[in-house]
């Protein structure tokens, strides 16, 4: 790899949002109560907007280089140089994290906007966009960081900030609680990711040549083959641990159940945090780390299989729920399942693809529930909701298209990117076609729950409007619901950034058109070529090494191969799947031809109600580690009790009984004798009370004097 | 460098005249919160022999122990202060003669 | 000479502050006084060339401790001692024995064959003790964190007021 290009610039992609959160942080409330609340939105909107302009810097600049050598550097300081570890302050751009950065900082920005509108009125708006723009910061140093442990660095800020905006309306116990959870669990994960960076560190520096900054890594990880950790070979032990982070930050099975529950922040929140952005951070991690994962095949295929299983159990839980952010949340664990699906089959570039296009749709999906959540007064139940499309035309056109995108019909976003997973997963060596079936039903699912909240939300009559005012009119939420019983479209800051989401979730998916299709004129993978120069091994300086040798030249024989009819066959069942779902739920949501207690009654309801609660999963957690932790607790106390107590009690009553017989013999002989030895005890014990003072003074007085004899008594 | 006309033995009778002050505050003192300030003088003079030491042996261990004895006297300060605070709502006096519940 | 007057008159006002520490009536004043001997102290470390050390010991000693001492002071409002009419802790006998301690220990420092090497010039230090806390002392001090954290959490705990349930 040629030298990367040094600029000085990068820093402020990063700096520009820290030093918006840090204004807003500190003075935020003067700033709002002096100013107004406009004051606090430039300040938290304008940082993020000269992120997204330097963000296309970069990609202008890395665009105008030749492809092997689009790397830009800016080493802004020295950090921890201890030992043999060097870590810098140092932000590496390339295509992946420019990728990342483009999505962070345009979606973001876009929901800074959408932000400054949905929260009108929140007294608190400083201290909201006071932790958005923190995590601004956090999540483009994860991104940016050169090195593994300035993307730890990233890594945790995200959580925090994830942990503080869900518990944003902090009042409430139950956001508190959910808060409380998603930090707890994302914990476990953060546990593994920390093993995982320790043991790559200490393996390597066995060889002298340990280091945790990316592009040394690259050349160095073939130096793990041969060793084995805990009877584990080392890239399989350090990327199985590096998983178990990814998977709790990004929400896989079985750390998962956090994300539903960090629905309870404010919905932009959920778009930015949840959506978009911090939980596609393990799909990050796992494509940079890409050069390591390829040498361990085991964790691959675990990845696969995690990702498969989260897909589908995601997709079926989306089925049955009826709040509207929570199907989105299921969704989403769903999708991301698909990532991890395309990462564990070596796809990486579909699965930052797939990233890519998701964070569009997604992104929208999120905010144009949360522009019906605002219009109909917070509430989320879809039950009280009906026939939007008439009273919300913007929300509900965007709404759609995302839909459609999501549910993956052509030539939508989703259809594009998931199509080219769908395919990776039967066709790479690393694949199978149990992936790649299990994937297209979680796609038929993901197809149907989508349509039946669409027909839910926008279809029918308007079920709400009793119900949902009553009990918020009091407040200021009354100043546009007086006598209104009808939602209205949302003002043009919410409907604005969800256009352009649209307009991402319908053009996204042409950067990376599969090469059966060229109807469309379009030069295919695009996308796939722009990463290419960092997952491709080659271009990294080392030779090819094992693992990485036979998947390179698979995927140079995939790439000849790409005309397969399979591919078309496999393109035509998905579409056909998705068309599926949607017929399916406009079958028993819209013409309710086919009544939904039909399906729930299936089986004597038992797969409905297994599905609805969430496959018990929380209540199985609460029975297994929490009950656990205290059963075992409680067991150790009846075995104190029965067994450590039995066998003293025991022994107590065999003692008893010869102290019986000894007692007689006792009272009469050694009586005499003891009492008189008990008399003087007693006086000599009435006496030696008083030194028992009960005063701290009178016992250091002791202890002074005792040192003193000690030391004379050692002198001389 | 004159520093060769302060020998050790200056810098250990510092300690130990500090040491006499912290434990004569200690044992004579009836206000808990006095007693801990003598406890902090009694540390600082171990601190003393212990940067002194490293001084005339050369190397930094010793600094390193002194540093740590500062980490503890924080802790110590901490918890102690808390425990008189205790005393106080409990007692309604940091008077260390009347709290005597422990007396035999 | 000038160094030695200076260690000199350091050294004095390190020992008459904790003399005032010891021997002061009010409490305040003590805790005035024992600011006093930490600044001494860390004048004494900066004699012996420990410049980390002595910035160590104004920043928690002075900023911290002593801060922390104040508030509990005023916290309990037990700044005079003259309420208390019999001191039944007798300061004579404990100057005798302390005394006796200060002779022991004086004697042991002045007899003891000390096998010192003459100091080096001083330098900065705070690099060598970095690299040792990060290398050779990790392992104690990490645990020296996880003291502090629980000495941070007990305090915490010891003084709340009692939540009832």
């Amino acid at each position: 790899m040629s030298h990367p290009i040094e600029v000085d610039w990068i820093r402020w992609i990063i700096l520009a949002p820290l030093i918006g959160a840090a204004i807003n942080g500190f003075f935020g409330v003067r700033i709002q109560r002096s100013l107004g609340r406009p004051a606090v939105g430039v300040v938290a909107c304008l940082p993020v907007l000269v992120s997204f302009v330097l963000a296309v810097a970069v990609l202008v600049k890395l665009l105008s280089l030749e492809p092997a050598e689009r790397f830009l550097l800016d080493d802004m300081s020295r950090w921890i140089h201890v030992g043999s570890l060097r870590v810098n302050l140092a932000w590496w751009a390339d295509p992946l994290s420019s990728t990342m950065l483009l999505v962070v900082t345009g979606i973001g920005g876009l929901i800074h906007l959408f932000s400054y509108g949905y929260m009108d009125e929140e007294p608190s708006l400083w201290r909201f966009f006071a932790y958005l723009n923190l995590f601004m910061a956090a999540m483009l140093t994860l991104v940016l960081g050169d090195s593994l442990l300035t993307l730890f660095v990233g890594w945790e800020g995200v959580g925090l900030c994830s942990y503080a905006l869900i518990g944003f309306w902090y009042k409430e116990l139950a956001n508190a609680r959910a808060a409380m959870k998603a930090f707890v669990v994302n914990r476990i994960g953060d546990f593994g990711f920390v093993l995982g960076m320790f043991s790559l560190f200490w393996l390597l520096d066995d060889h002298g040549q340990g280091t945790l900054v990316f592009r040394e890594l690259a050349g160095r990880v073939h130096l793990l083959e041969g060793m084995t950790v805990l009877g584990f070979a080392a890239p399989v032990f350090i990327t199985l641990m590096f998983f178990v982070g990814a998977s709790g930050k990004s929400a896989q099975i079985p750390l998962y159940v956090w994300l539903p529950d960090a629905m309870a922040g404010p919905t932009p929140v959920s778009a930015l945090i949840h959506a978009a952005t911090m939980v596609t951070a393990g799909v990050y991690m796992i494509a940079r780390l890409n050069f390591l994962f390829d040498m361990a095949p085991a964790t691959l295929f675990v990845v696969a299989s995690v990702g498969t299983a989260t897909a589908i159990v995601a997709a079926t839980i989306g089925v049955a729920q009826w709040d509207i952010k929570k199907v989105l949340a299921y969704s989403t664990v769903s999708q991301l399942g698909v990532m991890f699906i395309a990462m564990g089959v070596g796809a990486y570039e579909a699965g930052i693809f797939h990233l890519f296009t998701h964070a569009f749709f997604k992104a929208c999906l999120f905010l144009g529930s949360g522009s019906i959540i605002h219009a109909l007064h917070h509430e989320q139940d879809m039950r009280n909701m009906g026939g939007l499309r008439r009273h919300m035309p913007v929300t509900f056109a965007t709404f759609f298209v995302s839909t459609i995108a999501i549910a993956g019909i052509p030539p939508f976003a989703g259809f594009f990117s998931k199509d080219e997973i769908l395919w990776k997963a039967f066709s790479s060596p690393l694949g199978s076609p149990v992936f790649w079936a299990i994937g297209s039903i979680a796609a038929g699912f993901t197809a149907f729950y989508m349509f039946r909240q669409v027909f839910l939300v926008f279809f029918g009559e308007y079920r709400g409007g009793h119900a949902t005012h009553g009990h918020h009119d009091h407040d200021v939420h009354g100043a546009h619901g007086h006598g209104a019983h009808v939602p209205h479209e949302s003002p043009a800051m919410l409907t604005l950034p969800l256009v352009v989401l649209a307009a991402g979730a319908v053009f996204a998916g042409f950067l990376n058109v599969p090469g059966a299709i060229d109807v469309f004129g379009v030069t295919p993978h695009l996308f796939n070529d722009w990463l290419a120069p960092v997952m491709a091994p080659e271009t990294l300086g080392h030779g090819a090494h094992g693992a990485h040798g036979a998947l390179a030249e698979a995927e140079a024989v995939l790439h000849h191969v790409e005309h397969d009819p399979m591919e078309y066959l496999l393109m035509a069942l998905s579409v056909c799947v998705a068309f599926g779902g949607i017929a399916l739920a406009w079958l028993v949501y819209a013409r309710q031809a086919i009544s939904a207690d039909r399906f729930a009654g299936v089986l004597g309801g038992v797969p409905y109600r297994v599905v609805f609660n969430k496959y018990y999963v929380d209540e199985i957690y609460e029975a297994t580690v929490v009950r656990g932790t205290v059963a075992l607790a409680r067991g150790l106390a009846a075995f104190d009790r029965v067994v450590v107590d039995g066998t003293v009690n025991g022994t107590a009553t065999l003692v008893r009984g010869l102290a019986r017989m000894d007692g007689a013999f006792d009272r009469i002989v050694v009586d005499g004798a003891v009492n008189l030895v008990g008399a003087i005890s007693l006086w000599l014990g009435n006496r030696a009370r008083s030194l028992q003072t009960g005063h701290v003074y009178s016992y250091l007085y002791a202890i002074v004097v005792g040192v003193a004899v000690v030391l004379v008594t050692r002198l001389f | 460098m004159q520093a060769a006309t302060i020998g050790l033995e200056h810098f250990l009778i510092v300690g130990m005249l500090l040491f006499v002050a912290g434990l004569f505050t200690v044992v004579t003192r009836r206000n808990a919160i006095g007693i801990l300030m003598g406890v902090e003088l009694i540390l600082n003079s171990a601190n003393i022999n212990y940067v002194a030491f490293a001084r005339y042996s050369g190397g930094h261990d010793g600094q390193i122990f002194s540093v740590f004895v500062i980490m503890l006297a924080a802790a110590e300060a901490a918890i102690g202060l808390a425990i008189v605070l205790g005393i106080y709502r409990t007692f309604e006096t940091i008077d260390v003669e009347a709290t005597d519940v422990l007396r035999g | 000479m000038i160094y030695a007057v200076l260690f000199y008159l350091v050294a004095a006002f390190t020992v008459a502050c904790a003399a005032g520490v010891a021997l002061s009536r009010n409490v305040v004043y003590s805790a005035f006084a024992l600011m006093g001997a930490l600044f001494g102290t860390a004048g004494m470390f900066a004699f012996l060339g420990a410049d980390f050390v002595a910035t160590v010991q104004v920043l928690v000693y002075v900023g911290g401790i002593l801060v922390l001492t104040l508030f509990a002071i005023m916290l309990t409002h037990q700044i005079s001692e003259v309420r208390v009419s019999n001191r039944s802790v007798a300061a004579v006998p404990a100057a005798v024995l302390i005394a006796a301690v200060a002779g022991v220990l004086l004697l042991a420092i002045l007899r003891a064959p000390w096998k010192t090497i003459d100091p080096t010039a001083p330098q900065a230090t705070t690099y060598a003790i970095g690299e040792l806390f990060l290398g050779r002392f990790l392992l104690p001090f990490e645990l020296a964190s996880i003291v502090l954290l629980t000495a941070l959490v007990g305090a915490i705990v010891l003084s709340r007021k009692e939540l009832r349930g």
